[in-house]
């Protein structure tokens, strides 16, 4: 059952992830299942076309517009990552050029993974642009040098 | 000269979300939007006192301006209501207007402009939800509150959204004590339409204030719902609305908190903004999206909300061991009470509810709302909850608990559809 006022069912992203920041609603305790199969870190990826994403003093909201989903991104850095996706060859070279930590990179995975099983982000056919500088991205390309 | 006011608790970082919600958003997740105090019914619990509509409420073009603004704002999507907003006439338009500015609607409606042509548009249309009013699984039950004649008119309104391959439209029901025993009646009409469930809360709000003593569910009645909606609740939609219940043992999924200010809140016809949908009462009006800034600065810059967007710190309700569950349940209903908002909430599930009402004296003066657009006289479908107003209160020898609609209680002007 989902929740006037806030009727949109929430993507529950799993447990474990938490701290990486896909957060699950508040007082949801069902526990997550596995991540799906079908998030391949190695492949491109990006935020799906119908899902808005709101900037937040602590990350951001993101709303499926076709499956009426509401889910948060409980920090700062994934929000970079999520947003710049689209910008890299797969998600891993985007958590490699958004400086995430080694250490941390199974737990970004993790919230990924559970983006894309509530159809918040989608895999990507396309390339990712290369020859063009990054407009506005928070993340630079991962072929490009940082501006010293 | 420096003024000395209380400083506001700053937000932390990193915690919990449902800690980070009590300090607010930069906009709303999704808000209430009430287009229009016109109704064709007169339902004796109407949270916003509908019925006439209102000289002053927004014209099409400020309408358009709003949407505009809540598409900057990145508003997700707007839950829209009334009175009946269909009866406006620039509503198809309005609905056209939001969606193509990505800003989603779900709209609150009796189904009576729901005929064939609509459902089939509607069912065209992405991005839209349709939730059908219903407080009653029979019509016998839905008409008391309701008025004669709005449960056929909900049901048709069920058939044409079904017959036109609509997805996913929901019926939305206010638990009573009188229909609080047919939830799973109400479950079996919604999956015969194809349909969803919605359940949310009644409150003494609006005319709901009235009705509410005989109306809202009995503490047995809310043990029920609870079992019933951990057990069922899996596809059922609530608004959130039966946070308080949480205080029963096991949290009910959603935001277990009131979003009033913090996450949603409403705008009225007029475009007054306030707190919340069911806080239409002066000491939560927090502005009018005509004023400079819009409702953006409303939002952003109101000192009711910026005091509304800090964690409750006092009051009896901090001290139960129950508080992290229920948070104090809702601010609405306490308000309209005459109940602390600090306190329990009227139907606190741990009986803290009971004892305030009883200890409320004598010279308690109960809120009431400024703004009333109800009926002033009869219309077609007049509820029979409180009885009939044009059959004198002779007492029968056998009580009948539905007095049959004659024609001659209709108004004059039934079967006219005017708007």
């Amino acid at each position: 059952m989902r929740g006037v006022l806030i009727d949109a069912p929430v993507a529950a992203p799993a447990e474990q992830v938490r701290e990486a920041g896909a957060a699950p609603p508040p007082g949801s305790g069902a526990p997550a299942p596995a991540p799906a199969a079908e998030f391949d870190p190695s492949l491109p990826w990006r935020r799906a076309r119908s899902v808005a994403l709101r900037p937040e003093p602590f990350g951001a909201l993101i709303y499926h517009f076709g499956n009426r989903k509401l889910s948060f991104l409980k920090s700062k850095p994934l929000v970079a990552v999520v947003e710049s996706l689209a910008e890299h060859p797969s998600a891993d070279a985007t958590l490699v050029a958004c400086g995430v930590p080694d250490a941390q990179h199974p737990a970004y995975r993790r919230a990924l993974a559970d983006l894309a099983r509530s159809q918040m982000i989608e895999a990507r056919t396309s390339l990712p642009p290369t020859a063009r500088r990054l407009a506005a991205g928070p993340c630079r390309q991962a072929d490009q040098p940082e501006e010293p | 000269m420096t003024a000395v006011l209380p400083a506001r608790p700053q937000r932390p970082t990193g915690g919990r979300l449902i800690d980070q919600f009590e300090y607010g958003l930069d906009a709303p997740i999704c808000l209430t939007w009430e287009l229009t105090y016109a109704c064709n019914l007169a339902c004796a619990h109407c949270l916003s006192s509908s019925g006439r509509r209102d000289p002053r409420e927004l014209s099409t073009a400020e309408a358009e301006a709003v949407i505009d603004e809540l598409q900057r704002m990145q508003v997700f999507y707007v839950n829209v209501g009334g009175g009946e907003p269909t009866v406006r006439p620039d509503f198809w338009h309005l609905l056209d207007y939001a969606i193509g500015h990505d800003v989603g609607v779900k709209f609150s409606t009796n189904g009576v402009k729901l005929d064939r042509t609509r459902a089939a548009q509607l069912a065209r249309t992405d991005y839209v939800d349709v939730q059908i009013s219903l407080d009653g699984a029979t019509a016998e039950v839905n008409d008391r509150v309701r008025g004669a004649g709005s449960y056929a008119t909900a049901v048709r309104a069920l058939e044409n959204l079904a017959e036109a391959g609509m997805k996913d439209f929901k019926v939305s029901v206010v638990v009573t004590r009188e229909n609080a025993g047919q939830l799973d009646e109400f479950q079996a009409l919604t999956d015969r339409y194809g349909a969803q469930l919605r359940i949310t809360r009644l409150r003494p709000s609006g005319r709901g204030a009235d009705v509410w003593d005989q109306l809202h569910p009995t503490q047995q009645q809310q043990r029920e719902l609870y079992s019933w909606l951990l057990a069922n609740g899996d596809d059922v939609l609530t608004g959130d609305s039966f946070f308080h219940l949480s205080a029963f043992g096991e949290a009910l999924p959603g935001l277990n908190l009131c979003g009033a200010g913090r996450v949603v809140c409403l705008i009225d016809p007029v475009g007054d903004v306030y707190a919340c949908p069911f806080a239409i009462h002066e000491n939560f009006l927090a502005g009018n999206v005509r004023d400079e800034g819009g409702f953006q600065r409303v939002w952003q810059q109101s000192e009711l909300f910026a005091d509304l967007r800090s964690p409750q710190t006092g009051g009896a309700c901090t001290k139960c061991a129950h508080f992290d569950a229920c948070r104090g349940g809702c601010m609405a209903a306490k308000f309209f009470t005459g109940l602390p908002l600090d306190g329990p909430d009227p139907e606190c599930v741990q009986g803290y509810g009971e004892s305030a009402l009883a200890a409320r004296d004598a010279a308690t003066v109960m809120p009431k709302s400024h703004v009333d657009h109800s009926h002033t006289g009869p219309v077609r479908g007049q509820p029979t909850l409180l009885g009939m107003p044009s059959i004198p209160k002779v007492a029968p020898a056998v009580s009948s608990p539905t007095p049959p609609a004659r024609i001659c209680d209709e108004s004059p002007l039934a079967g006219l559809r005017l708007r």
